[in-house]
């Protein structure tokens, strides 16, 4: 299976250098690294090439990485129904930077760059229609970045007086845990409790 | 006048715009029975026919990626059962695939054959919960009462392996939780026994009725072109003729050595797609019954769980050895580390293809995990599929289409 998609790999460089910036094998997947701008036309490639036919799109997803300059990396899985073999793009991105939709290569592009649009606030140019999806009508900011807490900003209660469901800022009885059970053994960020007697010296 | 043109003293009504037609938007659901849970579809009908079909999804969103980001590898297990919630172990498959990947964890045979057996089980309950329902949407009030009663059976084999009808957490990263005892695997094989006949029965009571035929067949074609520019996987692609099935074409598990066919349809339309699922719930039978015999036979014996850090150990050792109480305690509070790497796994649910997309950063918790849901893509094709149908059709496309908002909306 390796081998194959090796081979696979080799045949994209060869093919589309300008577009193809790294390419590797890893868990007997094939990841390739494509420039923000060329995604579509290497999309439309990956589809119509005999030996890649990657004919359906499977998923589109985004990881946020705030430490790094290019902040987030926009996931592209797709998979061939006919040659049996699956791909993974990775696009990096600035966080002010737009990514070209695929929506009018594979149709089924709609609803997942309407998602990550959601839950990252990455902009699709070209998408006909990039809408909130999951999160409820009138929500800001986008939940999926590192920098967003697990608990929202806002929360909502039926209101008995008004009639209707109110938004309220969120208020937290008790802290929002999160437990930190690494070992202090294994790399702990912090001073360890006794240890700050040490610095003191 | 009868025809209302005129009135008798010769005048006529003067035609003010409203009453030149006009197309009419209405909502279907959130609260509607054949919406299958809370979709909202925002319909254009011109008179009976469906001009434009805009699903407004997200009422379920309960934000489990997110979620998922703050706890350990083991703390997000359970949130795979309440995805798909008709089918959950095959989701929890999926997560434990994604960590036996990147963690490189082979599990023993027992397990995986017991995984075999349960994730078959799941996809009966699912299909038995959709084509009962589906008929329902098109007026059989029947099928429903005698799918839930097989149902019922089913979820008890569920609970009496795990202690959970349907949030079950029985597959763990390594194997499954706890071992299945033999008068269990004896009273499922007795199940298998009885089911052909209940199947007889529902296959009886629809596939040649009339009214169900007439509301089904010709309904929500989808062909060859539409499958691969939607996206569309499982039973969706196999119901337009394409012999595409996950545990055939990249087996996962033990699946290869399990003899099945996989039943694909003609027409690619509602009632094809119904068929193949019938048919696909006896081919699960027939796994389950070779999963049975070798979970009898001596190589299928022995461990549940590969021993080692990521999962307990056992519950003997514990008492006589420090080590092991050590690491138990640290498993279940700082959990396991998963080294670091991105990985993408696929196991054939019910509905279509369910995938995991994994990045680990080495630590206790993941990074990100996506989950591919197929029912997403299913109901994303629903304004190109049910255009130009009319308004009763709606739901049966729904229907056939497999969709639950456990998974669609996270």
């Amino acid at each position: 299976m390796s081998d194959a998609l090796n081979e696979l790999g080799q045949h994209l460089e060869a093919r589309r250098s300008g577009c193809v910036i790294a390419w590797d094998v890893t868990h007997g997947e094939l990841n390739v690294d494509v420039a923000p701008s060329s995604i579509a036309a290497f999309v439309e490639f990956l589809k119509t090439d005999q030996t890649c036919k990657f004919s359906s799109l499977v998923d589109i997803t985004a990881v946020d990485y705030p430490a790094r300059p290019k902040r987030f990396d926009v996931v592209y899985h797709f998979l061939s129904m006919y040659q049996n073999h699956r791909i993974r793009l990775r696009v990096s991105i600035r966080e002010d930077e737009m990514v070209p939709s695929i929506t009018s290569v594979h149709s089924s592009a709609n609803w997942f760059e309407r998602e990550v649009f959601d839950m990252f606030g990455i902009l699709f140019s070209g998408h006909p229609d990039l809408r909130r999806i999951l999160t409820d009508y009138g929500f800001r900011g986008y939940p999926l970045r590192k920098d967003f807490p697990t608990t929202g900003y806002t929360e909502v209660r039926y209101d008995e007086e008004k009639k209707r469901v109110v938004y309220e800022p969120v208020s937290l009885v008790q802290e929002y845990r999160q437990f930190d059970f690494m070992s202090p053994w294994e790399g702990a960020q912090y001073v360890l409790p006794g240890d700050e007697k040490q610095e003191a010296k | 006048m009868m025809d209302g043109s005129k009135f008798d003293d010769g005048s006529i009504d003067a035609v003010s715009g409203e009453q030149s037609i006009r197309n009419f938007n209405i909502n279907f659901g959130p609260q509607h029975p054949a919406a299958h849970g809370v979709l909202r579809l925002v319909l254009e009908l011109d008179g009976e026919i469906v001009e434009r079909c805009d699903p407004h999804i997200g009422l379920l969103h309960r934000g489990t990626e997110k979620l998922m980001e703050s706890r350990t590898y083991l703390q997000n297990l359970p949130y795979f059962d309440r995805l798909d919630y008709v089918a959950p172990m095959n989701q929890e498959h999926a997560w434990c695939l994604v960590i036996e990947k990147l963690t490189g964890v082979e599990v023993p045979r027992r397990a995986s054959l017991i995984r075999v057996l349960y994730s078959e089980i799941g996809r009966i309950l699912s299909h038995l919960l959709n084509v009962t329902t589906q008929a329902m949407d098109v007026g059989a009030l029947t099928p429903p009462l005698w799918g839930f009663e097989e149902r019922e059976k089913l979820m008890i084999f569920y609970e009496r392996a795990c202690g959970a009808r349907l949030h079950a957490a029985y597959f763990r990263p390594g194997g499954v939780h706890q071992d299945l005892s033999a008068d269990l695997i004896d009273d499922i094989d007795a199940w298998c026994d009885s089911f052909p006949g209940v199947l007889d029965d529902i296959d009886g009571l629809l596939t040649e009725n009339r009214i169900f035929k007439q509301r089904n067949a010709d309904i929500g074609v989808v062909t060859e072109e539409e499958i691969l520019d939607w996206g569309f996987s499982g039973v969706m692609v196999r119901g337009s003729g394409l012999a595409w099935d996950l545990r055939r074409a990249q087996p996962y598990e033990c699946y290869n050595e399990f003899e099945f066919q996989i039943p694909v349809g003609k027409n690619g339309d509602c009632y094809d797609r119904y068929l193949v699922r019938m048919a696909e719930m006896r081919e699960s039978l027939k796994i389950m019954k070779q999963a049975i015999e070798k979970l009898r036979a001596p190589e299928g014996q022995g461990e549940i769980l590969a021993r080692g850090k990521i999962t307990p150990p056992k519950r003997s050792e514990m008492k006589t050895s420090m080590e092991a109480l050590i690491h138990h305690f640290k498993l279940y509070t700082e959990g396991f580390h998963v080294p670091e790497g991105e990985v993408y796994c696929a196991v054939e649910a019910p509905k279509g293809e369910f995938g995991v997309y994994l990045v680990a950063d080495g630590s206790n918790k993941p990074y990100r995990a996506k989950l591919r849901a197929p029912g997403f893509l299913h109901l994303q094709a629903m304004d190109h599929v049910a255009r130009g149908h009319q308004l009763a059709d709606v739901a049966a496309i729904i229907g056939t289409m497999d969709v639950v908002f456990g998974e669609i909306d996270r």
